[in-house]
């Protein structure tokens, strides 16, 4: 834990980037840690994508056809899982290791041997949480909430290997968040004051804290879980004297901060991109901090929105709903003030301002759907329905999925000294866009008519619906594809990129050649 | 990092410092995740929230009679999934004043050819009502042993307190019998060896 940054560098300093597959195993570089991150979530992404492919096609007619139901029950677990804890999380921990050294003028992240490490449990967390599904009587089934009883009573055989994973990948991001935080207070440059650093970095800063917070709590919980299901105790269990409904209390308390770790990472990428491509300061840093610090701090007030439906005292109720409304204000701040920063703007639509927009756009949709979600009275109706579905892929798909595809496009001729080709990165763009759109629209739909999610049939009426759906689901899937395209092509060859690409960009990452040297800021820039 | 750094603004900062304090975070938010088991606990009995009431006997009824007021008591029962008891109220609600005591049977039978041994979970809805039903006797209290093919009519007795909030005219009890064969208490076992045979 002591370890520090210098007398790394000194080793590193004879020997530049050491090569095959040890150089990857041993190395301490952010920039190489940052690009295995990034690899890894891409995979992860494809992973839990493909499950998301064996969902809709369930799901493209009524019935039962392709997959039994509690195949389809690991499918939405385990798809829920990757996608949250294997492709958005690592993918942001990855650009914090890319960036965040660059962005500050430090030499590499604060504490590399245990970067080194928390990139390197996470592929055996996956293995062993993809394993679970071969295991007789199958793996997770419960939905990426694992809600007692159906993970303690009710659960197959496998769930020890679900605990051990989650604890695995909450080890992992808690010595990401650490190193984060180690990084940003001590490493900045000279002149590098708080209130000079990119939103990319404050936004990190502050999800790093909401991180350490909260995902010991859901350590916590997998271990309730693990002990009731195995060793008797009765957390969870009525007939014990414990109570399902504290589950739903100590999942949630993680839960909602967790959603917000997924979303505040773009917050920052948008503000960097959004000035960028309209070739203007950022309308109101100081208020985007103050907003970012807000939403973490509310995040923790609201947990109980989650659980309307259980049988809260009214009081707690209206508490809770008024509480989740706040958080509006402090997101439409953010929101008011990217538009505002484009206003008389000269903008460009290269492909991260295309994503970045859409950004802007579709996670505002995902907003609404949520301030729907937090009015008591009709959460009642909306409850574990499609419309929640809807509302969380609009956040998690085209917010904070789209903000990631932004911020490679943004940063690849950084990473890899080439342009990627613009022609089919706007293909990309605009096939995510129709399909997402097609994919995550209509369900708003099926959900208010009274589809149920997690259901792997369902009544004639909603056919229709779901064969849009799927179809906008299976074009979604495929154009990921033109991605991973554009950016093996990218990494392989193309246009020499400059220092600074992009005309409008500003920030210490664009003072470094392109691609970014191995080793940067060995001495510390000095910030005006 | 170059060994003569000339910026003594950039003086190594104690990393391990911070390191250690934010150790000490993930430490303890670990144990407040386990810490909101007690606190949920102490909140719900504070309040009444989640259907929570008081599971231990009530001191003897000496409260006024208010007849005033009239207010219906709901009975549910159920037993939980995979558990073959039959349980049932002997009827399905009662009208009380508050501070008046009542007592109300509950039939439980054991169609297997197995003894075992049950618990009932009260519930009480709305939650705020539950800090308000006083039990003076009830089979909930304890395992309640049961043998192979046998039956049996458990009492409940029970009076609302008079200050129940005046909104509250009805408030349903409900009972999840669940089995506890498998971990019952050595002394409730016993009372099968006890009586041979029940009926």
């Amino acid at each position: 834990m002591s370890t520090v940054a210098g007398e790394m560098d000194h080793n590193d300093h004879h020997h530049h980037a050491p090569s095959g597959f040890t150089r990857w195993l041993f190395t301490t570089n952010h920039k190489d840690i940052g690009s295995m991150y990034l690899w890894f979530s891409f995979i992860m992404f494809l992973v839990g994508g493909s499950m998301a492919m064996v969902i809709r096609a369930e799901l493209f007619q009524p019935g039962l056809q392709l997959v039994d139901p509690h195949f389809f029950n690991q499918m939405t677990t385990v798809h829920g899982l990757i996608m949250v804890f294997g492709a958005v999380m690592p993918a942001f921990t990855g650009l914090a290791n890319w960036m965040v050294p660059l962005m500050i003028g430090a030499p590499d992240m604060a504490l590399p041997r245990m970067n080194n490490w928390s990139f390197w449990i996470l592929p055996f967390a996956f293995a062993i949480l993809l394993a679970s599904l071969f295991m007789e009587g199958g793996g997770p089934a419960f939905g990426w909430t694992f809600y007692a009883p159906l993970s303690t009573t009710y659960s197959s055989d496998s769930t020890a290997l679900f605990v051990f994973s989650v604890h695995i990948m909450g080890i992992s991001s808690i010595m990401g968040a650490i190193n984060v935080i180690v990084t940003i207070m001590n490493m900045r440059a000279p002149g590098m004051t708080y209130m000079k650093m990119p939103l990319f970095v404050w936004t990190w800063f502050i999800t790093a804290f909401l991180l350490i917070a909260v995902m010991p709590v859901l350590a916590g919980a997998v271990t309730m879980v693990l002990t009731d299901k195995y060793f008797g105790t009765s957390f969870f269990d009525a007939a014990g004297g414990g109570d399902p409904v504290l589950f739903q209390h100590i999942f949630w308390f993680f839960g909602h901060p967790e959603v917000y770790i997924m979303i505040l990472p773009s917050f920052g990428i948008i503000s960097a991109i959004i000035p960028a491509f309209s070739r203007k300061r950022l309308f109101g840093y100081s208020s985007m901090v103050y907003a970012t610090a807000a939403i973490a701090g509310l995040s923790f007030i609201v947990w109980a929105h989650h659980m309307f439906t259980t049988g809260m005292p009214v009081a707690a109720e209206i508490f809770f709903m008024y509480a989740t409304m706040l958080i509006s204000v402090p997101t439409g701040v953010k929101v008011f003030n990217w538009v505002a920063t484009m206003w008389r703007g000269s903008i460009t639509f290269e492909t991260p301002m295309l994503f970045a927009l859409a950004f802007v756009i579709l996670f505002t949709i995902g907003g609404f759907s949520g301030l729907m979600l937090a009015i008591t009275p009709v959460d009642f109706q909306y409850h574990d329905t499609y419309f929640v579905v809807a509302h969380f892929h609009y956040v998690l798909v085209s917010g904070a999925i789209f903000s990631i595809m932004a911020a490679a496009y943004y940063w690849l001729p950084k990473w890899t000294g080439h342009m990627y080709d613009e022609t089919l990165a706007k293909w990309h763009f605009w096939c995510s866009l129709i399909s997402v759109n097609l994919l995550f629209f209509p369900m708003h739909f099926a959900g208010l008519a009274g589809m149920p999610r997690r259901i792997p049939d369902y009544s004639l009426q909603f056919a229709d619906i779901n064969q849009i759906v799927s179809i906008g689901g299976f074009a979604f899937g495929l154009s990921q594809l033109i991605f991973l395209w554009v950016v093996i092509k990218c990494a392989r060859g193309g246009e020499k990129a400059p220092a600074k690409p992009w005309e409008g960009a500003e920030g210490l990452e664009w003072t470094v050649p392109s691609p970014a040297p191995y080793h940067t800021f060995e001495t510390p820039p000095e910030v005006k | 990092m170059a060994t003569n750094d000339p910026t003594p603004t950039n003086a190594r900062p104690d990393n391990a410092r911070v390191v250690k304090r934010l150790l000490f975070v993930v430490v303890g938010m670990f144990g407040f995740g386990f810490a909101l088991v007690p606190l949920y606990e102490v909140f719900c009995d504070i309040t009444g929230f989640n259907g929570r009431t008081k599971n231990e006997q009530a001191a003897a009824n000496t409260r006024q009679v208010d007849t005033s007021r009239t207010i219906n008591v709901q009975f549910i029962t159920r037993v939980n999934k995979g558990m073959p008891w039959g349980f049932s109220p002997e009827v399905n609600s009662v009208r009380v004043h508050p501070g008046e005591t009542k007592v109300v049977n509950f039939l439980a039978s054991n169609p297997t050819g197995q003894n075992m041994v049950a618990q009932a979970i009260p519930s009480v809805a709305p939650g705020e009502a539950g800090l308000y039903l006083n039990k003076t006797e009830c089979f909930c209290f304890n395992q309640q042993p049961l043998a192979a093919g046998a039956d049996t009519k458990m009492p409940m007795q029970f009076y609302l307190d008079p200050d129940i909030p005046e909104h509250i005219h009805t408030l349903t009890l409900s009972y999840t019998m669940y089995d506890m064969t498998a971990n019952a208490q050595p002394d409730v076992l016993a009372t099968f060896e006890a009586t041979p045979s029940a009926d």
